[in-house]
């Protein structure tokens, strides 16, 4: 058990820590899935905007969705959620503290790739160059150019090599325009996002202190309950094959020696563990027979309780009598031939 | 308890170390921040100084707001600021000795990125090149006033057409060049001086008061992670006993419904023991089904 309190000692001091890799980790491939995207705006009148705004808000909801995924936790939120109450009251304080907590995780990666656009600058660029201000940073007095035409001359802003307006507006001007709006923008979202940070954080010991430690204490209870259960069974589920395997070749070896008609071999008393080990099954054919017997015929999930050393040997009502009955049948047969 | 013993030691000797660290780490990103932030100054008139004062100022907000949040100690200063006194007064000398100590640390970020931005001189020259005096540069000196804040605000952008011939443009933006460095060697020159005299005078002001602050502020921070140790040891014990009743009621309850003799511990294998007598597949199913459907009552008694 020592080795499983060491272990259970690490996740739960380390859980939180755990977690707040997972997030730096998905912050970082946030800011390098954006630098390695190949941003190509499509430089037309309506497509500009749907694709500039696409690329800027897609993917943090991505980004949004895989963080729960992620997250080992919302399995266990899940569960805690849906199920049924019996002896055991269910505190919606602690769904709402998991759940919490696992928003504000979640939020790390999109807020990332956000800030990043909006600083690097080419999404709005991309977005709303069509209302850049020509009046006021261009030559507006340029003549015959319809409404239409000057949305198509304006859309190649982000388009270097095709744009042809530099005497409607200079490409430089725009492009900086635009990128000191967005550049203004997402400073703007970061200092928002941090002061709601900040906020969260810090009136949280003003007002619900005692509510929250409770909520907190029993969040991990929770999660440790559910890791030692799945461990108790794991432990059961070896014991149980360890059992049902060993009754399986005593069963075998048991039948064996009975159609064979020989005294059951005693093992001589210096030979040791190595004999048990055998469990009766000591030659080639032998051994073919227990394995064909093992994959023909598994035992059922059933173990009968261990024999006595008196003749007929079951002390309980639960013997099985499918189990014994099969070999039985054999060594009739084998009977049969001599 | 030996191991408790060594993960204490390391937390508490490690505390300011883990606070320094933090602050050391947020300083560095400040720096990289900078260089890989692309600064674009818009070159117009009413944008320039509304960019480059932005650029200077928002970002060591952020990093000092990020400062607070990321030191633990923040927490524990604030819960112990507003806790009920109960029975244990609050020593206000500790609580501004927190405070002091988190607000040194949270500025340390916002001021490299103040000084780093100054060195660099790209934010003065955007903010302030609108705000130059036309008369004193040769280029700018027979221009219109309306045309010259045009002119003055391209200066930051070396490549704009109106600007690339301007024989007054490099004279400009190294004037205010020369003007950001300078004031950003002098805010580090005052910045280290200030420091430098606090930490020599410390020790001849009210040394015991400070001893004393230190340590309780210490022992509050190391009271309460190891109040958080204690609450993770409790419940896992208490997660492995109501596991254990649970496994033994769902025992009793299948003997009572099959009435075969209770199960004899001796002459069964090592392993039977863990099998807390659940030996078939239906009571296997029974016991996970029980454990989703009535989880037992939180009481260990």
């Amino acid at each position: 058990m020592d080795k499983f309190r060491m272990i259970f000692q690490f996740f739960q001091s380390n859980q939180e820590s755990f977690m707040n890799g997972i997030c730096g980790i998905m912050a970082l491939a946030s800011t390098q899935m954006y630098s390695a995207f190949d941003f190509n705006c499509p430089c037309l009148p309506h497509y500009n905007l749907a694709y500039g705004l696409g690329i800027l808000l897609l993917p943090p909801f991505i980004l949004f969705l895989l963080g729960f995924v992620l997250n080992n936790n919302i399995s266990m939120l899940a569960e805690e959620w849906r199920r049924p109450q019996g002896q055991r009251g269910k505190d919606p304080a602690v769904l709402r503290y998991m759940f919490c907590s696992m928003a504000q995780r979640a939020m790390i990666a999109p807020a990332v790739w956000v800030s990043v656009t909006l600083l690097d600058g080419k999404c709005i660029t991309c977005a709303f160059c069509t209302s850049v201000p020509v009046e006021t940073l261009g030559n507006a007095s340029h003549p015959h150019l319809s409404q239409g035409e000057i949305q198509r001359v304006l859309a190649r802003i982000p388009c270097k090599e095709i744009y042809d307006g530099q005497q409607l507006i200079a490409n430089e001007v725009a492009v900086r325009y635009l990128r000191c709006i967005s550049q203004a923008l997402g400073w703007c979202f970061v200092l928002l996002m941090t002061t709601l940070a900040f906020l969260v954080r810090s009136l949280r010991p003003c007002f619900s202190q005692a509510a929250f430690l409770k909520s907190r204490y029993w969040s991990h209870y929770i999660d440790i309950e559910r890791k030692l259960f799945d461990e108790t069974c794991a432990e059961h589920a070896k014991s149980f094959a360890k059992v049902c395997i060993q009754q399986f070749f005593e069963g075998m070896s048991t039948d064996l020696v009975a159609a064979r008609c020989h005294l059951p071999r005693k093992a001589p008393a210096d030979a040791g563990e190595a004999a048990e080990k055998l469990l009766g099954i000591t030659d080639q054919g032998t051994m073919n027979m227990a394995l064909k017997s093992w994959h023909r015929c598994k035992p059922p999930l059933h173990l009968h309780p261990p024999a006595l050393p008196t003749g007929n040997g079951w002390a309980g009502d639960r013997q099985p009598p499918t189990h014994a009955s099969a070999p039985r049948k054999e060594t009739a047969a084998y009977y049969s031939w001599v | 308890m030996d191991r408790f013993r060594m993960m204490f030691q390391y937390f508490q000797s490690n505390s300011e170390s883990v606070m320094n660290g933090i602050c050391g780490l947020l300083a560095l990103a400040s720096v990289k921040m900078y260089t890989s932030f692309d600064f674009s100054c818009p070159c117009l008139p009413q944008y320039n100084m509304a960019y480059g004062l932005g650029i200077m100022f928002v970002p060591p907000i952020i990093l000092f707001l990020c400062g607070l949040i990321l030191n633990r100690q923040s927490l524990v200063m604030l819960e112990e600021w507003r806790r009920p006194p109960g029975h244990r007064k609050k020593d206000l000398a500790v609580i501004r000795y927190m405070c002091s100590s988190i607000m040194q640390r949270a500025m340390v970020a916002p001021v490299v990125w103040i000084i780093v931005t100054l060195l660099d001189g790209k934010c003065l020259i955007c903010a302030f090149s609108g705000s130059m005096d036309p008369e004193k540069f040769v280029g700018f000196a027979n221009v219109s006033t309306v045309q010259v804040q045009q002119l003055l605000a391209k200066v930051p952008c070396k490549d704009d057409e109106l600007i690339r011939n301007n024989t007054s443009r490099k004279a400009v933006s190294r004037y205010l060049h020369c003007w950001s460095q300078a004031l950003g060697w002098s805010i580090l020159l005052i910045l280290i001086i200030a420091a430098f005299i606090a930490r020599w005078l410390r020790p001849c002001f009210n040394q015991a008061a400070l001893l004393q602050a230190r340590h309780w502020s210490n022992y509050i921070d190391i009271e309460q992670k190891i109040f958080e140790e204690t609450c993770c040891e409790h419940s896992r014990l208490f997660a492995h006993k109501c596991i254990l009743h649970f496994f033994e009621s769902m025992q009793q309850e299948i003997q009572l419904h099959s009435f075969s003799s209770p199960r004899e511990g001796e002459g069964a294998e090592g392993g039977e023991d863990l099998l807390q007598g659940i030996t078939d597949q239906d009571q296997v199913n029974k016991l996970l089904k029980t454990w989703y459907y009535e989880k037992p009552p939180l009481d260990v008694s």
